[in-house]
C-alpha cells in the first residue's frame, strides 16, 4: 500500500534541491560578501553586475571566472531526474552523476584557484599562469553546493541505500561533509606541519627528532626527577576520569535514589563549576590553598609549620579539574540513572533480592553505558583543559600547555605543537576504544514500549552512608570556593586590601541613561553581548548536529559507520589551541574563507561541543527501545517522523544536556577562542584573560561573577522551554516532582 | 518540535543581530600591550583622526603566530607593542613591511637602531630594562638579606624563593638568557644559569608570572622587567623592585605594519601618530611604565630610572635571530633544566 502511494514522479525534495542549486548559481552573489555573511548591503550595490557580488551566471554572462562555467552541466542533467520514478534506475543514476561531479568540480576549482591564481605549482606548469583569482565562497557556492551534496544523497538512496531512506542518507551525507570540512580538513592542515622541516621541505626525521623528546616520555619522576609531559598528562586524565566519575555517580544517586529534600540546591551546586569562566576556580584555590592562602595560613599558625607551595603542580590541578569536570560526569549520569527502568529493579526485588543486592547485580550493570561515557568524558576534558594547568601546574608539564607555548611562546615550533597534538589524540582516542570494549555489545535498553510504572528503590543503606558524607563534603567545599569568588569581586584588591567595594562592578557594567538612549559605558559591555549572541547561536545549532549524529549512531546501521563515530568524535579529542590554530591556518584562505568573523567562533563551538550531545543522546538513545521505532515505521510514519515525534520527545534530558553544555561552553570556552577572536568579535573569556594579566583581578572576578549569574538564568530558561521527559513513573513518595 | 524550532529561528536572529554595518575609513590594529593601554590607544587615535579602529589585544607570542598563519592573506594592518623579538623575528621571515616615517628624528637611538637592524620593518616605541621583584612582608617573614646584584640570587638562603619564566616559553626569559650571556659571558652566563636554576622554585609559563605571584605572596623573589614590578608596587602589592647592580639587559616594545595590509594608508598614519609625544605620554594614564621612545615624552616619576641603571650594550640584532636563539634554548635545555634542585 504504503509503496504504492509513493510510485508517483513528483518528489518535493528533489524539486527543492534542484531549484535551490539553480537559484545559488542564478541569484545569489556567489563569492563571500567582504561586509559580512548576514549584511545586505550588496543588494544596493551593484548587484547583479559589480564582479564583487555577482551570482556565477552573470559572471559567466561578462566573460568572467569561466572555470565555473562546467557547473551548468550537472545542474541541467539534474532536470532529466523529473518526472521518472524512484525505482527507474536512471533516475538514481542520473542524481548520483550530478552531485558527484558538481560537488566534485566545485571543490577542485576551490582548492585548485585561491586569491594567487593557480595554488598548485604543478597546475601552473600545465595551464600557464591564469593571470585571476577567486576568493572565499559566499552563499551562491555555498547554496549550489549543499544542492549538489543533497541530490547525491537522494540518488544513494533512490538506489537502495538503508532501504531507501532520503532522511537517513541525507543525515548522514550532510553530517560526513561537514565533520571532514571543519574537523579532518584543518586538523590534516596542522599535522602535516609536524613533517615539515625549517626550510619548508618535508621530512619524516623531523617528526622522529621531535617525538622521541625527554620533555615528552621522561620518567624521572620515578626517581625523584621530572616525568615527561605526557606521562604527566596520561596519569592526570586517568586519575581525573576515575574521580569524577565516582563523584558524578554519587550526586546523580542522592539526586534519583534517595529522600534528601534539597535536590534543587544540590543540582544547582553541581551545576556552578561547569558554569565558571576559566582561571577562576584555580584563583580561588589559590587564595584558600597557596603559600599565602587563607587555609595554609591557619594552618600553619595552628601547627606551627612553614607553609609550602604544595598547590602548585599535580594536586593543585587535579582538585580544580575535578571541581570542573565532576558536573559533566552528574549531567551523563543524571539522565542515565534516572532512565534505568524500576521495573528490572521491581524485578530483582520481588525475586527477593535485597537492596544491596539489586543495586549491585542490576542497577549499576545498567548504568555501565553511563559511567564509561562519564569516564570518557573526564579523561578526554583533562586532557585537554589548559586554563587549569596554566595557572597551579607549577613544573608539572601537561601536553595541552606544552603545545600552547610551543605556537606562542618563544621557540614558535608549529611542528613540535603538532607532534604534541599528535600524542594528545592517540591517548584519547585509546580512551575512547578502551571505552567501547568494555561496554561491549550487550544491551542497555531498559525504555521501552511496553508498560513502564515503577518506583526507584533507595539506595542500600551501606551505600547510603557514604555517598551522603561524600556528597556532602564536596558540596561544601564547593560552597566554600565560590564564596571566596564573590568575596573577592566585592572587595579593592584581592587578597591585599579587603575594604568592601562595588567599583569593579561599576567599571564593568555601568550603564548611562541619555537623551538618545541608554549608553552602555562599562568596560565589559562589548565582549558580553558579542558572546551572549555567539553561545545563543551556536547551541541550538550544536545540539542539533549532536542529536542527529547520536540518532544515525544508535538506529542506523550502514557501512563505515565505525569511522563515521571515530569522526564526529574527533575534534572533541583535540585541544582547543590546536583547534583555534587549524581553524587559522585553513579557513584564512579560499574556498572558506571566515577568519575574523563570528562564523568561525560559533563553528568552532559546534564541532568542539557536539561530541558532547553525540554521547549525550547515544547515552539515552541506547535506553529506548528499537522496538518504539519500529512501531512507529510499521504505522506508516518514515524516519523523519519517527525521529521527531518518538524519540525527540524522549530524548528532552539529553537535549537539554546538550543546549545547556554548549551554551555554557561557548561562554567559558578559552582555549581555541584565544586564537579565534578578532577586533569586532571579542569574547568575554578572552578579556578576562586580558584583565587577570593586568592584575585587575576585581574586575575579572566581578565579570566572571556576572557570567555566572546570566548563565545560571540562561540554564533556568532553557529548562522551562524544553521541559522535561515524563516518562510515565509513579514517584517515590507519591506526590509529583 | 516547535520548541525546537523556536530556539532555532531565534538562533539565526541572534546571527542576523551580530551582523555590523561596514564603514569608510577604518584600520585593524593587532595590539601587545596591556588591555587598557590598548584601548585607550584605539580610542585616541579615533579621536585624533576620525578613523575607525579595530583592535584585538593578544600577547605578542599570539598575535605573531597569528600574523604568520595569517600571511597568506593578511587581516591586520598595524601590530603595536610588545617585546621587540618577535617584531625582529616577523621583519626577518617579511611578514611586515618596511617604513621610513617622517617622525624618526624624534626618537631615541635606541629605538632607531631596531628599525636599522630589520630593514626598517619595524621600530621601537617604548623600552623597559630586566631586573626583579620581592615581596617585602614575605622576605621580613623568612628573616631572608635584601638582595641587589643579580649574584645575590645565587645564595643558598635563597633556595626555593625565586621564580622565574621559562625561556622556552617567555620571551622575558629568553632576554634574561641572553642578557646574563651578554653580560657574564657565554661559559659564565650559564653557570649563573645553573646556580639560580638550583634556588627556582617554579619556571612559570608566562613571563611576568613571576611578579604577580609575589604581589599576592605565592613567591619571594620574581625575575620579570621592571616595570611590571613598579606596575605591581604601584597597584598596592608589597613589592620592592631592584635594579640588579651589576647591570641588565632590556627589551624594546616595538611597532610594524604588517605585509600586504588592507588600510596601508591608515596603518602609516597610525604609526606616525604612536611615534609622536603626544601619543607616547598616554602611557602614564594606565599605570605603564616603560620609557617612551620619543625624546619630547614624558617619564613616570614611578618608573624606573632609565639614567641610573647600568644598562648593557644589548645585541638585538643577534640574539633576536632564530638560530642564536634556537642555540641558546637547547643549551639551556640541556645543561641547566635537567639539573636536579
Amino acid at each position: 500500500m504504503r509503496n504504492a502511494t509513493r510510485e508517483n514522479a513528483v518528489h518535493p525534495a528533489l524539486i527543492f534541491w534542484i531549484a535551490a542549486g539553480w537559484v545559488g548559481f542564478c541569484l545569489l552573489p556567489w563569492y563571500g560578501v567582504e561586509d559580512g555573511f548576514f549584511t545586505f548591503e550588496w543588494l544596493l550595490d551593484g548587484y547583479p553586475f559589480d564582479e564583487d557580488y555577482a551570482p556565477a551566471a552573470f559572471l559567466i554572462g561578462q566573460g568572467e571566472k569561466l572555470w565555473l562555467a562546467p557547473l551548468l552541466l550537472p545542474l541541467v542533467a539534474s532536470l532529466f531526474a523529473l518526472g521518472r520514478v524512484k525505482s527507474d534506475p536512471v533516475y538514481a543514476r542520473i542524481l548520483v552523476m550530478t552531485g558527484a561531479v558538481g560537488f566534485g568540480w566545485l571543490m577542485a576549482q576551490g582548492f585548485g584557484i585561491g586569491i594567487r591564481g593557480f595554488s598548485f605549482e604543478w597546475l601552473k606548469a600545465l595551464f600557464g599562469d591564469l593571470g585571476d583569482r577567486q576568493f572565499g565562497m559566499g552563499y551562491g557556492a555555498l547554496v549550489v553546493a549543499s544542492s549538489f551534496l543533497f541530490l547525491f544523497t537522494q540518488g544513494i538512496a533512490a538506489r537502495g541505500a538503508i532501504n531507501g531512506d532520503v532522511f537517513v542518507v541525507s543525515a548522514i551525507g550532510g553530517v560526513i561533509v561537514i565533520v571532514t570540512t571543519f574537523v579532518f580538513f584543518p586538523i590534516a592542515k596542522m599535522l602535516v606541519a609536524a613533517f615539515i622541516t625549517e626550510e619548508g621541505g618535508y621530512s619524516a626525521s623531523v617528526f622522529v627528532s621531535k617525538f622521541f623528546d625527554d620533555r615528552l616520555w621522561g620518567i624521572g619522576c620515578l626517581s625523584g626527577g621530572r616525568c615527561g609531559a605526557a606521562w604527566n598528562s596520561f596519569f592526570l586524565a586517568l586519575i581525573v576520569g576515575f574521580v569524577t566519575t565516582a563523584l558524578g555517580l554519587v550526586f546523580a544517586l542522592v539526586v534519583t535514589r534517595s529522600g534528601f529534600r534539597y535536590k534543587r540546591l544540590l543540582r544547582a551546586l553541581t551545576v556552578l563549576p561547569i558554569i565558571t569562566p576559566p582561571f577562576v576556580i584555580g584563583l580561588a584555590l589559590i587564595l584558600l590553598f597557596g603559600l599565602s592562602g587563607s587555609v595554609t595560613q591557619f594552618f600553619a599558625e595552628l601547627f606551627g609549620i612553614q607553609p609550602t607551595r604544595w598547590l602548585y603542580g599535580m594536586p593543585g590541578v587535579l582538585i580544580a579539574q575535578t571541581l570542573a569536570f565532576t558536573p559533566i560526569a552528574f549531567l551523563v549520569l543524571i539522565g542515565v540513572v534516572e532512565g534505568v527502568s524500576p521495573s528490572m529493579e521491581e524485578a530483582a526485588q520481588t525475586l527477593r533480592a535485597g537492596r544491596w543486592e539489586t543495586f549491585r547485580t542490576v542497577s549499576l550493570p545498567l548504568m555501565r553505558p553511563g559511567l564509561a561515557n562519564a569516564f570518557l568524558l573526564g579523561f578526554i576534558e583533562s586532557m585537554a583543559d589548559f586554563g587549569n594547568p596554566l595557572v597551579l601546574g607549577g613544573n608539572f608539564d601537561v601536553l595541552s600547555t606544552e603545545i600552547f607555548f610551543a605556537i606562542v611562546g618563544a621557540q614558535y615550533d608549529q611542528g613540535r605543537a603538532a607532534v604534541l597534538a599528535m600524542v594528545l589524540l592517540f591517548f584519547t582516542l585509546s580512551a575512547f576504544y578502551a571505552q567501547r570494549m568494555w561496554l561491549g555489545k550487550k544491551n542497555y535498553t531498559t525504555v521501552s514500549g511496553k508498560g513502564d510504572a515503577g518506583v526507584h528503590p533507595l539506595m542500600p543503606r551501606g551505600l547510603a552512608i557514604p555517598v551522603f558524607i561524600a556528597a556532602a563534603v564536596w558540596g561544601l567545599f564547593t560552597i566554600v570556593v565560590y564564596c571566596m569568588i564573590l568575596y573577592g569581586s566585592v572587595v579593592e584588591l584581592w587578597g591585599v586590601n579587603n575594604t568592601l567595594t562595588f567599583k569593579h562592578y561599576v567599571t564593568a557594567f555601568s550603564v548611562r541613561i541619555e537623551e538618545t538612549g541608554i549608553r552602555w559605558n562599562g568596560a565589559a559591555w562589548d565582549s558580553f553581548w558579542t558572546t551572549i549572541k555567539i553561545s545563543a547561536a551556536a547551541a541550538p545549532l550544536t545540539a542539533i548536529v549532536g542529536l542527529v549524529t547520536a540518532y544515525l549512531l544508535t538506529r542506523q546501521t550502514f557501512a563505515g559507520k565505525n569511522a563515521f563515530e571515530f569522526g564526529t568524535m574527533l575534534s572533541f579529542a583535540i585541544p582547543g589551541t590546536v583547534i583555534g590554530v587549524s581553524y587559522i591556518l585553513a579557513f584564512n584562505v579560499p574556498p572558506i574563507e571566515i577568519t575574523g568573523t563570528g562564523i568561525i567562533l560559533i563553528v568552532s563551538f559546534i564541532f568542539r561541543n557536539m561530541p558532547v550531545g553525540v554521547r549525550a543522546g547515544i547515552a539515552s538513545m541506547s535506553q529506548l527501545d528499537k522496538s518504539l521505532d519500529e512501531s512507529s515505521l510499521t504505522l506508516g510514519a518514515n524516519s523523519w517522523q519517527t525521529f521527531r515525534a518518538i524519540i525527540l520527545p524522549l530524548l528532552r534530558p539529553a537535549i537539554l544536556a546538550a543546549l545547556v553544555y554548549s551554551f555554557v561552553r561557548a561562554m567559558t570556552a578559552i582555549s581555541a577562542v584565544i586564537f579565534l577572536v578578532s577586533a569586532e568579535y571579542d569574547m568575554a573569556t578572552s578579556y578576562i584573560i586580558g584583565r587577570v594579566e593586568n592584575n585587575d583581578y576585581g574586575l575579572a572576578i566581578a565579570y566572571s561573577t556576572t557570567l555566572i549569574v546570566v548563565m545560571l538564568s540562561a540554564v533556568g530558561i532553557l529548562q522551562l522551554l524544553v521541559g522535561r521527559t515524563k516518562i510515565g513513573r509513579r514517584t517515590q513518595f507519591g506526590v509529583g516532582e | 518540535m516547535k520548541r525546537i524550532n523556536l530556539i532555532a529561528f531565534s538562533s539565526l536572529i541572534a546571527i542576523a543581530a551580530s551582523a555590523t554595518a561596514a564603514s569608510a575609513d577604518k584600520l585593524t590594529l593587532y595590539c601587545s600591550a596591556q588591555e587598557d593601554w590598548c584601548q585607550l590607544m584605539a580610542r585616541s587615535f579615533e579621536d585624533a583622526t576620525g578613523i575607525d579602529v579595530n583592535m584585538t589585544r593578544k600577547s605578542s607570542g599570539e598575535t605573531f603566530a597569528q600574523v604568520k598563519a595569517e600571511s597568506s592573506n593578511p587581516k591586520g594592518d598595524v601590530w603595536w607593542g610588545g617585546t621587540g623579538d618577535p617584531h625582529l623575528q616577523a621583519a626577518e621571515e617579511n611578514l611586515t613591511e618596511s617604513y621610513m616615517s617622517p617622525m624618526r628624528d624624534q626618537l631615541h637611538d635606541w629605538a632607531i637602531s631596531q628599525a636599522e637592524g630589520a630593514d626598517n620593518k619595524t621600530i621601537g616605541i617604548y623600552s623597559g630594562a630586566l631586573g626583579y621583584g620581592y615581596n617585602t612582608d614575605l622576605l621580613a617573614a623568612n628573616n631572608l638579606p635584601e638582595p641587589s646584584c643579580w649574584r645575590d640570587l645565587l645564595k643558598p638562603e635563597y633556595k626555593g624563593h625565586v621564580q622565574m619564566a621559562n625561556p622556552n616559553s617567555s620571551g622575558t626569559a629568553y632576554t634574561t638568557l641572553a642578557s646574563m650571556v651578554q653580560l657574564f659571558g657565554e661559559e659564565e652566563g650559564f653557570e649563573f644559569m645553573k646556580g639560580l636554576h638550583s634556588n627556582i622554585n617554579q619556571y612559570t609559563k608566562s613571563g611576568s608570572a613571576p611578579i604577580k605571584a609575589a604581589g599576592r605572596g605565592e613567591n619571594t623573589i620574581g625575575i620579570v622587567f621592571m616595570h611590571d614590578a613598579v606596575k605591581q608596587a604601584v597597584s598596592g602589592f608589597p613589592v620592592k623592585v631592584v635594579a640588579p647592580c651589576e647591570g641588565t639587559g632590556y627589551e624594546i616594545g616595538s611597532m610594524s605594519i604588517i605585509s600586504g595590509a588592507r588600510n596601508m594608508d591608515e596603518a602609516k598614519k597610525f604609526y606616525d601618530w604612536a611615534l609622536s609625544a603626544d601619543a607616547q605620554n598616554l602611557a602614564l594614564q594606565v599605570n605603564a611604565f616603560q620609557v617612551p621612545s620619543n625624546r619630547g615624552a614624558e617619564t613616570s616619576p614611578s618608573a624606573p630610572d632609565m639614567s641610573t641603571i647600568k644598562l648593557i650594550d644589548y645585541d638585538f640584532k643577534t640574539y633576536g635571530s632564530s638560530d642564536e636563539r634556537k642555540r641558546l634554548l637547547q643549551r639551556w635545555d640541556e645543561d641547566v633544566s635537567t639539573l636536579p634542585q
